[in-house]
């Protein structure tokens, strides 16, 4: 079925079925391989995806159920106040490391710092533990938010 | 350049760093540069990681490419896996040629052992914590070449001395530093000139280093933060499809029957292919191919393997045991030393199957032709990739392409080329490119496992406590006899026994021996930490029980049998004094620490931990120090500290594989559990600059983290852990 959304401000219309998952007609259909496929079932959050400024898991959103809201994916949080201070602060802490899970926790950060612009650790905490880091990034991962934030 | 292209994005990002540069050199033509190098010669490029080959008019060696339009790309012999090496090889490239990190790209190596294998390994693999170790010479001679030969056409151009010139940042300038050529300038002339005898080359003194030894930032972060970095999954080809794949949930089964209708029916689906080991859909998106995969209900025969349990696994590797094995080492005489002993002391130790569990699920992308096959991956081992490709499709060497990419968490999963072969399999009955990935549950229950290990210890003390007989029966399988056969020599397996045939400490009389047992229907390789993340765990644990035995403190009793290992005995203090040993902590609270050489570095941790009534433990620090030799870039040896030790961590709490009915009993991250935010303790580094030689950081962090930790579980509740992972249940207060 035809679906029409609107992804990083611009719509795309799509021809898939309504149960595909967001994640993969992001990354096979339009092309946008920032958001990763780690899991597939909400469990480490690689995938993170913004809908209306809200974190989700897209491997777990079927394109039906996303409506009218607006998409962001990593593509283009660097356009968002918090999106912009996130990448400019993991640059500076060299958080990286194979990367791959960064683009979802730099997600769920912008949309943590958004909501909460001074988090405490128990916020980090909060919003930060559906990411999985295998390469062990976490403490820069904490480290880059609270700079992002001033705190 | 390869005929294909890699997507429309890649093609995009090199005409940008392109157009970059010609900028950059159209920048340097109109300003008068006057000595002062800190004026733009060159724009940074637009991403400084390329997936393409690069060809240069300027290519003394494998590893330097400068165009005339001053692109300068270093070519990566080891593949970046976050542990840092594409900015650690470029700085000691960087360092000799003279040019800056922000200055370069880098493109990774294609399969090539003339040009990249890596010196210690003795093929181009990515592993063994031995990259910075390998290239720390051959780098720095093809970086100091590369500099030679521009610095002398510069000279031959200026008709003067080359000895008079001297280069800074990509540009070479005379004596007075009133002409100056850029290296893209140059590239034409220098690439006339003979390559002079790397052994010729002189290098720096460590002195006058400027780029290694300091914080130089990562060239791969700028495209991992904002989502443009390309790894192996990311592979996108025109006229691409991609397959889910079901692999036999037994080793050896096969599919017994699979409902193509059904998968073919749902929307996107193009194709079923059944290979019998593993079938996959075949459609225009992983969401189709998934659905029509669940659709294909899939039932399988197990075959030969289906009783394959854990249980039984363990049996045979406690009865082998219980016979000699090949013997690794042998000093002294432990028999007669045990007769004369005052004290024995014996254990059983055990460590579990584990899995890799890499962010990125394991995928390949082939397209295979009549004539030329072409694979997008990312791999620690491309040579071997390319060899079992050209097996398999009976072409030639030459017409199989590995088109090698950033890797999303290798641990040692990519250095076998498994995926690659299963995709090469299904690609055959593709027409057209098909990229192949597998689902998490896959990727769990179809690793290739670090192996389980069953070890025997007993040790003989004198009178004053001090180990004077040892021996270490280490049973388990073998992945050198498999992998690196001509490495695995009259039965032994210098792996299975590397950190435990030669501990640090003064051990008079040692004996130390290994059986080879390969569990049935199980597949074992590499996993970070080779050999010392099960040797070191046992040795550790081992030697804090004789300790206790000899009613010794942990750090004392180890500092006394460290007198002749002076940089051991160093990280030894240095670690137990930022750990602050021996001040008080409250109840059920301990510190543990251990020792290790390995990867041709010292290190000593001391975790402090918290046991909880209920028996859950909180590690609430680890101060770890370490002794590398002469250090590359200190911020990266942190990084490695900070996650080396998480993922051991992450092990030693929560790892493990089993085996029921010949099937995996994970599948997914909430039954193999990771590491998360909320569960990390405090990790300090604590570096000792010397000029000994650079020993290897990715992999010392994960196998000494264990045993510190259960050393420090001992300390807290009295109970000595003799396997992993945590068993918290026999952590529960008895009060």
């Amino acid at each position: 079925m035809a679906i029409t959304l609107k992804i990083n401000g611009t719509p795309h219309e799509v021809d898939v079925d309504g149960d595909t998952p967001l994640l993969w007609l992001l990354r096979d259909v339009l092309g946008m391989t920032g958001t990763k496929f780690g899991c597939g079932q909400a469990l480490c959050g690689a995938c993170t995806v913004h809908l209306d400024g809200q974190p989700v898991r897209s491997c777990q959103t079927p394109v039906d159920s996303v409506g009218d809201s607006a998409v962001t994916t990593i593509e283009a949080i660097g356009q968002t106040p918090q999106g912009a201070a996130l990448q400019k602060a993991w640059l500076e802490l060299e958080v990286v490391q194979c990367g791959y899970c960064q683009s979802g926790q730099i997600m769920s950060a912008a949309a943590l710092l958004k909501e909460t612009p001074k988090p405490t650790d128990n916020d980090i905490d909060a919003a930060m533990s559906g990411n999985v880091c295998r390469c062990g990034t976490y403490h820069r991962i904490r480290a880059a938010i609270k700079h992002a934030a001033g705190v | 350049m390869d005929g294909l292209v890699l997507g429309a994005q890649i093609a995009d990002e090199a005409a940008l760093s392109r157009r970059a540069f010609l900028q950059g050199t159209g920048l340097l033509l109109g300003f008068a540069l006057t000595g002062a190098s800190t004026e733009s010669v060159f724009a940074a490029p637009a991403s400084q990681v390329v997936e393409n080959e690069v060809a240069g008019a300027f290519a003394p060696n494998g590893f330097i490419r400068i165009n005339p339009t001053g692109a300068v790309t270093l070519v990566m012999p080891m593949i970046e896996m976050g542990q840092g090496v594409y900015t650690s090889l470029s700085m000691l490239l960087a360092e000799e040629l003279e040019v800056r990190l922000d200055q370069i790209q880098v493109q990774h190596a294609p399969p090539n052992h003339a040009l990249y294998a890596n010196s210690i390994i003795g093929i181009q693999n990515t592993g063994g914590s031995a990259s910075v170790r390998a290239f720390w010479t051959p780098l720095r001679q093809a970086g100091a070449v590369g500099r030679n030969l521009l610095i002398t056409a510069a000279a031959k151009r200026w008709n003067v001395d080359p000895a008079t010139c001297r280069a800074k940042d990509g540009v070479v300038f005379d004596a007075q530093g009133s002409k100056h050529l850029s290296y893209g300038a140059l590239a034409n002339a220098a690439a006339k000139l003979p390559v002079p005898p790397t052994a010729n080359v002189k290098l720096k003194n460590p002195q006058d280093f400027t780029l290694i030894g300091t914080r130089a930032k990562r060239v791969d972060s700028a495209i991992k933060v904002d989502g443009r970095a390309l790894y192996g999954i990311d592979a996108r080809l025109p006229g691409m499809k991609v397959a889910a794949v079901a692999i036999s949930p037994v080793l050896g089964g096969k599919a017994k029957t699979v409902d193509e209708k059904a998968a073919l029916a749902v929307k996107g689906v193009r194709q079923v292919v059944n290979i019998g080991e593993a079938v996959a859909v075949v459609a225009d998106h992983t969401g189709a191919a998934k659905k029509g995969l669940e659709a294909a209900a899939i039932t399988w025969d197990d075959g030969p393997n289906a009783k394959v349990s854990s249980a039984d696994i363990v049996k045979q590797l406690r009865e082998e045991s219980q016979k000699p094995g090949t013997v690794a080492r042998n000093e002294g005489d432990a028999s007669k030393a045990f007769a004369e002993a005052v004290q024995r002391v014996d254990a059983i130790y055990q460590v579990p199957f584990l899995a890799h569990a890499a962010m990125e699920p394991m995928n390949c992308t082939v397209h295979l032709q009549k004539d030329r096959c072409d694979i997008w991956v990312g791999t620690q081992a491309p040579t071997i990739t390319q060899s079992l490709v050209v097996e398999l499709t009976g072409l030639q060497k030459e017409a199989v392409k590995i088109h090698n990419h950033l890797i999303g968490g290798g641990f040692g999963r990519r250095l076998e080329a498994d995926g690659t072969v299963l995709a090469v399999k299904i690609a055959k009955h593709v027409d057209g490119p098909v990229k192949v990935i597998w689902s998490r549950e896959e990727d769990i229950q179809h690793d290739m496992y670090r192996p389980y290990y069953l070890d025997r210890l007993s040790a003989g003390l004198d009178a004053a406590g001090r180990p004077v007989a040892w021996t270490h029966r280490i049973a388990g399988s073998s992945v050198m006899a498999r992998y690196y056969p001509p490495y695995f020599k009259d039965g032994l397996d210098p792996d299975a026994v590397e950190a435990a045939a030669e501990p640090p400490y003064a051990l008079p009389n040692i004996h130390v021996d290994y059986v080879r047992v390969e569990p049935t229907g199980v597949r074992t390789s590499w996993w970070r930490g080779v050999g010392p993340t099960h040797n070191v765990f046992v040795v550790e644990s081992f030697i804090d029980e004789l300790a206790h035995a000899a009613k010794q403190d942990p750090v004392a009793y180890r500092g006394k049998l460290l007198g002749h290992n002076p940089r051991a005995l160093a990280v030894l203090s240095l670690a137990a004094g930022k750990a602050g040993w021996g001040s008080p902590l409250p109840a059920r609270y301990g510190r543990g620490i251990s020792v290790q050489f390995a990867y041709g570095s010292y290190v000593s941790q001391v975790a402090e931990v918290e046991v909880a009534p209920d028996g859950s433990v909180k590690v609430k620090r680890i101060v770890c120090a370490v002794d590398c030799g002469m250090y590359i870039n200190p911020d990266t040896i942190e990084a490695q500290v900070q996650g080396g030790t998480l993922f051991g961590l992450t092990a030693a709490l929560h790892g493990s594989i089993t085996f029921k009915g010949g099937r995996v009993e994970q599948s997914n991250f909430d039954t193999y559990l990771p590491m998360r935010i909320d569960e990390v303790p405090v990790v300090e580094t604590h570096l000792i600059k010397n000029a000994e030689a650079p020993g290897g950081v990715g992999e010392a962090p994960t196998a000494i983290v264990s045993a510190a930790v259960t050393n420090a579980i001992f300390a807290a509740t009295g109970k000595r852990l003799r396997s992993l992972p945590i068993d918290t249940n026999s952590l529960k207060s008895s009060s």
